[in-house]
Protein backbone atom coordinates (compact mmCIF):
# COMPACT_ATOMS: atom_id res chain seq x y z
CA UNK A 1 0.00 0.00 0.00
CA UNK A 2 2.71 2.18 0.74
CA UNK A 3 4.23 2.04 -2.45
CA UNK A 4 1.45 2.62 -4.07
CA UNK A 5 0.87 5.85 -2.22
CA UNK A 6 4.71 6.92 -3.21
CA UNK A 7 4.09 6.21 -6.71
CA UNK A 8 0.52 8.41 -6.52
CA UNK A 9 2.69 11.45 -4.76
CA UNK A 10 5.29 11.28 -7.05
CA UNK A 11 3.36 11.51 -9.90
CA UNK A 12 1.55 14.70 -7.96
CA UNK A 13 4.86 15.86 -7.66
CA UNK A 14 6.11 15.80 -11.55
CA UNK A 15 2.21 17.81 -12.17
CA UNK A 16 3.87 20.17 -9.42
CA UNK A 17 7.01 20.55 -10.93
CA UNK A 18 5.39 21.91 -13.97
CA UNK A 19 3.16 24.21 -12.50
CA UNK A 20 3.27 28.00 -11.81
CA UNK A 21 6.90 28.45 -13.80
CA UNK A 22 9.68 30.39 -11.88
CA UNK A 23 10.06 33.88 -13.54
CA UNK A 24 12.42 33.06 -16.55
CA UNK A 25 15.80 35.40 -15.67
CA UNK A 26 15.77 33.28 -12.32
CA UNK A 27 15.07 30.04 -13.62
CA UNK A 28 17.86 30.65 -16.20
CA UNK A 29 20.59 31.17 -13.66
CA UNK A 30 19.72 28.35 -11.76
CA UNK A 31 19.29 26.22 -14.77
CA UNK A 32 23.10 27.39 -15.49
CA UNK A 33 23.81 26.11 -11.62
CA UNK A 34 22.42 22.93 -11.94
CA UNK A 35 24.28 22.20 -15.20
CA UNK A 36 27.58 23.28 -13.91
CA UNK A 37 26.48 20.76 -10.50
CA UNK A 38 25.13 18.06 -12.11
CA UNK A 39 26.23 17.48 -15.98
CA UNK A 40 29.85 19.06 -15.66
CA UNK A 41 30.87 18.24 -12.23
CA UNK A 42 30.36 14.15 -13.02
CA UNK A 43 32.42 14.56 -16.50
CA UNK A 44 35.47 14.00 -14.77
CA UNK A 45 34.08 10.66 -12.86
CA UNK A 46 32.46 9.82 -16.25
CA UNK A 47 35.27 9.89 -17.95
CA UNK A 48 37.96 8.37 -15.34
CA UNK A 49 35.65 5.25 -14.85
CA UNK A 50 34.45 4.85 -18.87
CA UNK A 51 37.96 4.90 -19.87
CA UNK A 52 38.85 1.71 -17.74
CA UNK A 53 35.75 0.13 -17.92
CA UNK A 54 36.11 -0.17 -21.86
CA UNK A 55 39.86 -1.30 -21.26
CA UNK A 56 38.76 -3.97 -19.09
CA UNK A 57 35.98 -4.92 -21.47
CA UNK A 58 38.38 -5.43 -23.83
CA UNK A 59 40.96 -7.02 -21.98
CA UNK A 60 38.25 -9.96 -20.69
CA UNK A 61 36.67 -10.01 -24.50
CA UNK A 62 40.43 -10.86 -25.74
CA UNK A 63 41.01 -13.53 -22.74
CA UNK A 64 38.14 -15.46 -23.55
CA UNK A 65 38.86 -15.86 -27.27
CA UNK A 66 40.54 -19.21 -27.17
CA UNK A 67 39.34 -20.22 -30.63
CA UNK A 68 41.67 -19.56 -33.76
CA UNK A 69 38.41 -19.81 -35.92
CA UNK A 70 37.17 -16.45 -34.05
CA UNK A 71 37.88 -13.04 -35.77
CA UNK A 72 40.78 -10.87 -33.78
CA UNK A 73 38.36 -8.08 -34.66
CA UNK A 74 35.72 -8.85 -32.15
CA UNK A 75 37.98 -7.37 -29.59
CA UNK A 76 36.92 -3.73 -31.01
CA UNK A 77 33.37 -5.22 -31.84
CA UNK A 78 32.57 -6.07 -28.43
CA UNK A 79 33.88 -3.56 -26.29
CA UNK A 80 32.13 -1.32 -28.83
CA UNK A 81 28.80 -3.13 -28.31
CA UNK A 82 29.35 -3.46 -24.59
CA UNK A 83 30.31 0.54 -24.16
CA UNK A 84 27.39 1.64 -26.34
CA UNK A 85 24.37 -0.50 -26.20
CA UNK A 86 24.70 -1.34 -22.18
CA UNK A 87 27.92 0.74 -20.11
CA UNK A 88 27.48 4.01 -21.58
CA UNK A 89 24.08 4.47 -20.79
CA UNK A 90 23.32 2.02 -17.92
CA UNK A 91 25.95 1.59 -16.03
CA UNK A 92 26.84 5.16 -16.46
CA UNK A 93 23.25 5.97 -14.96
CA UNK A 94 23.91 3.64 -12.16
CA UNK A 95 27.03 5.70 -11.14
CA UNK A 96 25.28 8.97 -11.54
CA UNK A 97 22.60 7.91 -9.11
CA UNK A 98 25.14 7.38 -6.35
CA UNK A 99 26.95 11.01 -7.10
CA UNK A 100 24.27 13.41 -8.67
CA UNK A 101 21.30 11.79 -6.99
CA UNK A 102 22.77 11.21 -3.43
CA UNK A 103 23.18 14.80 -3.99
CA UNK A 104 20.27 16.06 -4.96
CA UNK A 105 18.29 14.07 -2.45
CA UNK A 106 20.95 15.40 0.60
CA UNK A 107 20.43 18.69 -0.63
CA UNK A 108 16.79 19.33 -0.80
CA UNK A 109 16.60 17.37 2.44
CA UNK A 110 18.98 19.39 3.73
CA UNK A 111 16.25 22.38 2.69
CA UNK A 112 13.19 20.58 3.86
CA UNK A 113 14.64 19.99 7.44
CA UNK A 114 15.86 23.92 8.05
CA UNK A 115 12.69 24.85 6.58
CA UNK A 116 14.00 26.73 3.83
CA UNK A 117 11.46 24.93 1.18
CA UNK A 118 8.68 25.90 3.95
CA UNK A 119 10.11 29.60 3.75
CA UNK A 120 9.55 29.08 -0.08
CA UNK A 121 5.76 28.26 -0.09
CA UNK A 122 5.20 31.27 2.43
CA UNK A 123 6.60 33.48 0.18
CA UNK A 124 4.30 31.70 -2.52
CA UNK A 125 6.83 30.16 -4.55
CA UNK A 126 6.36 27.02 -5.93
CA UNK A 127 8.97 25.41 -4.49
CA UNK A 128 8.47 22.07 -6.76
CA UNK A 129 9.42 24.04 -10.20
CA UNK A 130 12.17 26.22 -8.02
CA UNK A 131 13.97 23.37 -7.08
CA UNK A 132 13.40 20.42 -9.53
CA UNK A 133 12.86 21.66 -13.11
CA UNK A 134 16.16 23.29 -12.96
CA UNK A 135 17.26 19.90 -12.43
CA UNK A 136 15.30 18.42 -14.56
CA UNK A 137 16.74 20.88 -17.59
CA UNK A 138 19.87 21.08 -16.87
CA UNK A 139 20.06 16.79 -16.82
CA UNK A 140 18.64 17.05 -20.54
CA UNK A 141 22.17 17.75 -21.76
CA UNK A 142 22.64 13.99 -19.65
CA UNK A 143 23.19 12.31 -23.06
CA UNK A 144 25.98 14.52 -24.60
CA UNK A 145 28.36 13.37 -21.23
CA UNK A 146 27.21 9.91 -22.54
CA UNK A 147 28.38 10.35 -26.03
CA UNK A 148 31.61 11.57 -24.06
CA UNK A 149 31.59 8.14 -21.94
CA UNK A 150 30.77 6.14 -25.09
CA UNK A 151 33.70 7.75 -27.36
CA UNK A 152 36.31 7.47 -23.74
CA UNK A 153 35.04 4.14 -23.40
CA UNK A 154 35.81 2.40 -26.68
CA UNK A 155 39.27 4.35 -26.92
CA UNK A 156 40.27 2.90 -23.70
CA UNK A 157 39.84 -0.38 -25.31
CA UNK A 158 41.53 0.43 -27.73
CA UNK A 159 44.45 1.66 -25.36
CA UNK A 160 44.13 -1.37 -23.32
CA UNK A 161 44.18 -3.98 -26.26
CA UNK A 162 46.80 -2.67 -28.25
CA UNK A 163 49.00 -1.42 -25.49
CA UNK A 164 48.09 -4.73 -23.64
CA UNK A 165 49.49 -6.44 -26.62
CA UNK A 166 45.66 -7.56 -26.54
CA UNK A 167 45.06 -7.31 -30.38
CA UNK A 168 46.66 -5.11 -33.05
CA UNK A 169 45.52 -1.42 -33.74
CA UNK A 170 44.11 -2.77 -36.95
CA UNK A 171 42.02 -5.09 -35.70
CA UNK A 172 40.61 -2.99 -33.07
CA UNK A 173 39.21 -0.38 -35.65
CA UNK A 174 38.03 -2.82 -38.39
CA UNK A 175 36.08 -4.53 -35.16
CA UNK A 176 34.66 -0.91 -34.08
CA UNK A 177 33.59 -0.27 -37.65
CA UNK A 178 32.30 -3.36 -38.39
CA UNK A 179 28.14 -4.36 -38.73
CA UNK A 180 27.73 -0.88 -36.91
CA UNK A 181 23.51 -0.30 -36.82
CA UNK A 182 23.24 3.99 -36.21
CA UNK A 183 19.99 2.09 -34.36
CA UNK A 184 21.99 1.03 -31.28
CA UNK A 185 23.07 4.88 -30.43
CA UNK A 186 19.68 6.43 -30.86
CA UNK A 187 18.44 3.27 -28.51
CA UNK A 188 21.28 4.19 -26.26
CA UNK A 189 20.53 7.88 -26.37
CA UNK A 190 16.48 7.20 -25.46
CA UNK A 191 17.91 5.43 -22.31
CA UNK A 192 19.80 8.30 -21.52
CA UNK A 193 17.33 11.13 -21.66
CA UNK A 194 14.79 8.54 -19.79
CA UNK A 195 17.26 7.79 -17.44
CA UNK A 196 17.79 11.38 -16.84
CA UNK A 197 14.37 12.00 -16.06
CA UNK A 198 14.58 9.48 -13.73
CA UNK A 199 17.90 10.87 -11.97
CA UNK A 200 16.09 14.54 -11.85
CA UNK A 201 12.98 13.31 -10.21
CA UNK A 202 12.97 10.29 -8.17
CA UNK A 203 16.15 11.76 -5.50
CA UNK A 204 14.70 15.32 -5.59
CA UNK A 205 11.11 13.18 -4.55
CA UNK A 206 12.94 11.50 -1.30
CA UNK A 207 14.70 14.42 -0.43
CA UNK A 208 11.35 16.69 -0.60
CA UNK A 209 9.00 14.26 1.14
CA UNK A 210 11.80 13.82 3.92
CA UNK A 211 10.47 13.55 7.32
CA UNK A 212 12.90 14.10 10.34
CA UNK A 213 16.79 15.67 10.92
CA UNK A 214 19.65 15.39 9.50
CA UNK A 215 20.13 11.79 10.53
CA UNK A 216 16.71 11.03 7.85
CA UNK A 217 18.39 13.27 5.27
CA UNK A 218 21.19 10.68 4.96
CA UNK A 219 18.93 7.86 5.18
CA UNK A 220 16.65 9.32 2.45
CA UNK A 221 19.73 9.66 0.49
CA UNK A 222 20.47 5.78 0.47
CA UNK A 223 16.82 5.09 -0.30
CA UNK A 224 17.18 7.25 -3.33
CA UNK A 225 19.74 5.24 -4.92
CA UNK A 226 18.35 1.98 -4.23
CA UNK A 227 15.16 3.47 -5.92
CA UNK A 228 16.52 5.25 -8.65
CA UNK A 229 18.98 2.08 -9.49
CA UNK A 230 16.08 -0.28 -9.44
CA UNK A 231 13.77 2.46 -11.39
CA UNK A 232 16.58 2.52 -14.05
CA UNK A 233 16.99 -1.38 -14.03
CA UNK A 234 13.43 -2.33 -14.46
CA UNK A 235 13.32 0.87 -17.29
CA UNK A 236 16.31 -0.49 -18.86
CA UNK A 237 15.05 -4.34 -19.77
CA UNK A 238 11.68 -2.69 -20.06
CA UNK A 239 13.13 -0.35 -23.13
CA UNK A 240 15.30 -2.65 -24.47
CA UNK A 241 12.24 -5.49 -25.02
CA UNK A 242 10.08 -2.58 -26.57
CA UNK A 243 13.42 -1.27 -29.03
CA UNK A 244 15.50 -3.88 -29.62
CA UNK A 245 13.07 -6.98 -29.57
CA UNK A 246 11.37 -8.76 -32.01
CA UNK B 1 -6.60 42.14 11.20
CA UNK B 2 -6.66 38.36 11.46
CA UNK B 3 -10.05 37.15 12.30
CA UNK B 4 -10.05 33.59 13.46
CA UNK B 5 -13.45 32.07 13.84
CA UNK B 6 -13.91 28.46 15.27
CA UNK B 7 -11.14 26.86 13.71
CA UNK B 8 -10.29 22.81 14.20
CA UNK B 9 -7.59 21.05 12.34
CA UNK B 10 -6.75 17.37 12.72
CA UNK B 11 -3.91 14.88 11.37
CA UNK B 12 -4.66 11.30 11.14
CA UNK B 13 -7.70 11.07 13.35
CA UNK B 14 -5.65 13.39 16.21
CA UNK B 15 -7.36 16.66 16.51
CA UNK B 16 -5.03 19.51 16.83
CA UNK B 17 -6.70 22.47 17.31
CA UNK B 18 -9.92 22.69 18.62
CA UNK B 19 -12.66 25.26 17.78
CA UNK B 20 -9.97 28.49 18.22
CA UNK B 21 -11.46 31.92 17.69
CA UNK B 22 -9.70 35.03 18.35
CA UNK B 23 -8.79 38.63 16.62
CA UNK B 24 -5.12 39.64 16.30
CA UNK B 25 -5.23 43.35 15.97
CA UNK B 26 -3.72 45.66 13.25
CA UNK B 27 -0.53 47.42 14.62
CA UNK B 28 -0.24 45.34 17.04
CA UNK B 29 2.41 42.21 18.64
CA UNK B 30 0.10 39.25 18.68
CA UNK B 31 1.84 36.52 21.15
CA UNK B 32 1.05 32.80 20.74
CA UNK B 33 2.00 30.81 24.60
CA UNK B 34 1.44 27.25 25.13
CA UNK B 35 3.58 24.30 25.69
CA UNK B 36 5.45 21.86 23.30
CA UNK B 37 2.54 20.11 21.56
CA UNK B 38 -0.53 22.63 22.32
CA UNK B 39 -1.03 23.07 18.45
CA UNK B 40 1.01 26.26 18.62
CA UNK B 41 2.68 25.78 14.89
CA UNK B 42 -0.67 24.05 13.76
CA UNK B 43 -2.27 27.23 14.54
CA UNK B 44 0.46 29.43 13.13
CA UNK B 45 0.46 27.07 9.51
CA UNK B 46 -3.02 27.63 9.53
CA UNK B 47 -2.73 31.57 9.62
CA UNK B 48 -0.37 31.37 7.10
CA UNK B 49 -2.54 29.29 5.09
CA UNK B 50 -0.12 26.19 4.44
CA UNK B 51 -2.88 24.75 6.29
CA UNK B 52 -6.39 24.62 5.47
CA UNK B 53 -8.51 24.00 8.58
CA UNK B 54 -11.26 21.33 8.45
CA UNK B 55 -13.63 23.90 9.91
CA UNK B 56 -14.41 27.74 10.89
CA UNK B 57 -12.71 30.01 9.00
CA UNK B 58 -9.42 32.37 8.70
CA UNK B 59 -10.03 36.27 7.74
CA UNK B 60 -7.32 38.05 6.84
CA UNK B 61 -8.73 41.78 6.59
CA UNK B 62 -11.71 40.09 5.04
CA UNK B 63 -9.81 37.51 2.83
CA UNK B 64 -10.56 33.90 3.22
CA UNK B 65 -7.97 31.84 2.48
CA UNK B 66 -9.65 28.69 0.83
CA UNK B 67 -12.13 31.02 -0.67
CA UNK B 68 -9.39 32.63 -3.14
CA UNK B 69 -8.09 32.48 -6.64
CA UNK B 70 -4.58 30.66 -6.71
CA UNK B 71 -3.59 34.18 -7.85
CA UNK B 72 -5.58 35.94 -5.50
CA UNK B 73 -3.98 33.39 -2.79
CA UNK B 74 -0.23 34.33 -4.12
CA UNK B 75 -1.13 38.17 -3.98
CA UNK B 76 -2.00 37.49 -0.40
CA UNK B 77 1.47 35.35 0.09
CA UNK B 78 3.64 38.34 -0.84
CA UNK B 79 1.21 40.22 2.03
CA UNK B 80 2.61 37.99 4.51
CA UNK B 81 6.14 37.50 5.76
CA UNK B 82 7.48 34.91 7.58
CA UNK B 83 10.61 34.29 10.37
CA UNK B 84 11.30 30.83 11.20
CA UNK B 85 12.70 29.38 14.67
CA UNK B 86 15.69 27.82 12.49
CA UNK B 87 15.67 31.75 10.07
CA UNK B 88 15.40 29.19 7.30
CA UNK B 89 17.99 31.61 5.40
CA UNK B 90 19.11 29.91 2.08
CA UNK B 91 22.32 28.55 2.44
CA UNK B 92 23.15 29.16 -0.98
CA UNK B 93 23.13 33.12 -1.17
CA UNK B 94 24.75 35.78 0.53
CA UNK B 95 22.71 37.80 3.58
CA UNK B 96 21.84 40.53 0.80
CA UNK B 97 20.56 37.09 -1.94
CA UNK B 98 18.91 36.49 0.85
CA UNK B 99 16.90 40.13 1.65
CA UNK B 100 16.55 40.42 -1.96
CA UNK B 101 15.15 37.12 -3.04
CA UNK B 102 11.70 38.40 -2.51
CA UNK B 103 12.63 40.78 -4.52
CA UNK B 104 13.59 39.16 -7.50
CA UNK B 105 11.06 36.90 -7.76
CA UNK B 106 8.17 39.02 -7.20
CA UNK B 107 8.70 42.15 -8.17
CA UNK B 108 9.96 43.98 -11.66
CA UNK B 109 12.41 46.05 -10.05
CA UNK B 110 15.71 47.20 -11.48
CA UNK B 111 19.03 45.27 -9.68
CA UNK B 112 19.34 49.31 -8.38
CA UNK B 113 16.43 49.38 -6.78
CA UNK B 114 16.53 46.30 -5.35
CA UNK B 115 19.66 46.81 -3.92
CA UNK B 116 18.32 50.29 -2.79
CA UNK B 117 15.86 48.37 -1.05
CA UNK B 118 18.07 45.71 0.53
CA UNK B 119 20.36 48.25 1.52
CA UNK B 120 17.88 49.83 3.67
CA UNK B 121 15.73 46.96 5.59
CA UNK B 122 19.55 45.68 6.17
CA UNK B 123 19.98 49.16 7.66
CA UNK B 124 16.82 48.73 9.56
CA UNK B 125 18.03 45.81 11.23
CA UNK B 126 21.23 46.83 12.03
CA UNK B 127 23.18 44.97 9.80
CA UNK B 128 25.18 47.26 7.89
CA UNK B 129 28.37 45.18 7.56
CA UNK B 130 27.44 41.70 6.45
CA UNK B 131 25.69 42.26 2.98
CA UNK B 132 27.89 39.65 1.36
CA UNK B 133 28.76 37.17 3.67
CA UNK B 134 26.76 33.84 3.38
CA UNK B 135 24.40 32.20 6.40
CA UNK B 136 27.25 29.91 7.84
CA UNK B 137 29.33 32.56 8.52
CA UNK B 138 27.08 34.96 10.82
CA UNK B 139 25.95 34.51 14.33
CA UNK B 140 22.69 32.91 15.36
CA UNK B 141 21.48 36.62 16.20
CA UNK B 142 22.56 38.40 13.00
CA UNK B 143 20.44 35.63 11.03
CA UNK B 144 17.57 36.24 12.99
CA UNK B 145 17.78 39.87 11.88
CA UNK B 146 18.31 38.71 8.21
CA UNK B 147 15.45 36.64 8.67
CA UNK B 148 13.65 39.75 9.73
CA UNK B 149 14.92 41.53 6.79
CA UNK B 150 13.93 39.39 4.27
CA UNK B 151 10.49 39.05 6.06
CA UNK B 152 9.60 42.97 5.63
CA UNK B 153 11.21 43.82 2.09
CA UNK B 154 8.14 43.58 0.46
CA UNK B 155 6.26 45.36 2.91
CA UNK B 156 4.05 42.94 4.29
CA UNK B 157 0.66 43.47 6.12
CA UNK B 158 1.05 40.85 8.23
CA UNK B 159 4.46 39.00 10.00
CA UNK B 160 4.59 35.96 11.71
CA UNK B 161 7.73 34.82 13.89
CA UNK B 162 8.07 31.16 14.88
CA UNK B 163 9.77 30.88 18.25
CA UNK B 164 12.22 34.15 16.68
CA UNK B 165 14.18 34.40 19.84
CA UNK B 166 14.91 30.26 20.09
CA UNK B 167 18.45 29.72 20.78
CA UNK B 168 19.77 32.98 21.20
CA UNK B 169 21.19 34.67 24.67
CA UNK B 170 18.99 36.27 26.56
CA UNK B 171 20.51 39.78 25.85
CA UNK B 172 19.92 39.08 21.96
CA UNK B 173 16.85 37.60 22.58
CA UNK B 174 15.71 41.03 23.70
CA UNK B 175 17.20 42.87 20.82
CA UNK B 176 15.32 40.52 18.42
CA UNK B 177 11.80 41.14 20.41
CA UNK B 178 12.50 44.66 20.43
CA UNK B 179 13.48 44.85 16.96
CA UNK B 180 10.01 43.45 15.44
CA UNK B 181 7.55 45.46 18.13
CA UNK B 182 9.42 48.59 16.14
CA UNK B 183 8.82 46.97 13.11
CA UNK B 184 5.28 46.41 13.63
CA UNK B 185 4.12 49.67 15.00
CA UNK B 186 6.84 51.22 12.34
CA UNK B 187 5.36 49.71 9.97
CA UNK B 188 1.63 49.11 11.18
CA UNK B 189 2.03 45.16 10.42
CA UNK B 190 -0.52 42.61 11.87
CA UNK B 191 2.00 40.86 14.19
CA UNK B 192 1.85 37.21 15.28
CA UNK B 193 4.41 35.82 17.36
CA UNK B 194 4.88 32.17 18.27
CA UNK B 195 6.85 31.70 21.55
CA UNK B 196 8.02 30.09 24.84
CA UNK B 197 9.86 32.88 25.98
CA UNK B 198 8.08 34.24 29.06
CA UNK B 199 10.55 37.88 28.56
CA UNK B 200 9.12 38.23 25.04
CA UNK B 201 5.73 37.79 26.80
CA UNK B 202 6.88 40.96 29.29
CA UNK B 203 8.75 42.74 26.91
CA UNK B 204 6.53 42.81 24.05
CA UNK B 205 2.89 40.97 24.39
CA UNK B 206 0.53 43.47 23.41
CA UNK B 207 -2.30 40.83 23.32
CA UNK B 208 -1.13 36.81 24.49
CA UNK B 209 -3.47 33.95 23.78
CA UNK B 210 -2.37 30.60 25.77
CA UNK B 211 -3.29 27.61 24.19
CA UNK B 212 -3.32 24.02 25.55
CA UNK B 213 -4.59 21.02 24.13
CA UNK B 214 -5.63 22.92 21.47
CA UNK B 215 -7.76 25.29 23.04
CA UNK B 216 -7.69 28.43 23.38
CA UNK B 217 -7.90 28.21 27.37
CA UNK B 218 -6.99 32.37 27.85
CA UNK B 219 -6.21 35.12 26.37
CA UNK B 220 -5.33 38.91 27.24
CA UNK B 221 -2.54 41.34 27.69
CA UNK B 222 0.68 41.18 29.34
CA UNK B 223 -0.92 43.03 32.42
CA UNK B 224 -3.36 40.67 32.73
CA UNK B 225 -1.38 37.71 32.87
CA UNK B 226 -0.32 38.92 35.93
CA UNK B 227 -3.33 39.16 37.52
CA UNK B 228 -5.11 36.03 35.65
CA UNK B 229 -6.40 33.03 38.44
CA UNK B 230 -6.35 30.58 35.33
CA UNK B 231 -4.42 27.96 36.89
CA UNK B 232 -2.90 26.96 33.80
CA UNK B 233 -1.79 29.96 32.39
CA UNK B 234 0.06 30.44 35.82
CA UNK B 235 1.42 27.16 35.91
CA UNK B 236 3.01 27.74 32.51
CA UNK B 237 4.00 31.39 33.18
CA UNK B 238 5.00 31.27 36.25
CA UNK B 239 7.06 28.08 35.85
CA UNK B 240 10.24 29.72 36.88
CA UNK B 241 11.17 30.30 40.47
CA UNK B 242 12.30 33.93 38.89
CA UNK B 243 8.99 34.56 37.55
CA UNK B 244 7.12 33.17 40.59
CA UNK B 245 8.67 35.65 42.45
CA UNK B 246 7.71 38.63 40.28
CA UNK B 247 4.50 37.82 40.40
CA UNK B 248 4.34 37.40 44.11
CA UNK B 249 5.95 41.15 44.38
CA UNK B 250 3.82 42.17 41.89
CA UNK B 251 0.79 40.39 43.84
CA UNK B 252 2.06 42.44 47.25
CA UNK B 253 3.07 45.76 45.47
CA UNK B 254 -0.80 45.59 44.63
CA UNK B 255 -1.97 45.03 47.96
Amino acid sequence: MNYLASIGSYAIMIKEVFRKPTKWRIMKSLILKEIDELIYGSLGILIFISFFIGGVVAIQTALNITSELIPKNLVGFATRQSIILEFAPTFCSIIMAGKVGSYITSSIGTMRVTEQIDALEVMGVNALNYLVFPKIIALLLYPFIIAIAMYVGIFGGWTAGVLGGFSTSADFIEGVQLDFIPFHVTYAFIKTLIFAFVLATIPSFHGFYMKGGALEVGKAATTSFVWTSVVIIILNYILTQLLLGQ
Amino acid sequence: MIEVKDIYKSFDGTQILKGISTVFDKGKTNLIIGQSGSGKTVFLKCLLGLFNPDKGSISLDGKIYPQLTPREQRDLRQDMGMVFQGSALFDSMTVEGNVMFPLEMFTNKSRSEMQDRADFVLKRVNLDDAHKKYPSEISGGMQKRVAIARAIVMNPKYLFCDEPNSGLDPKTAIVIDNLIHEITLEYDITTVINTHDMNSVMEIGEKIIFLKNGIKEWEGTKKDIFKTDNEAVTNFVYSSELFKKVRQMYIEERN
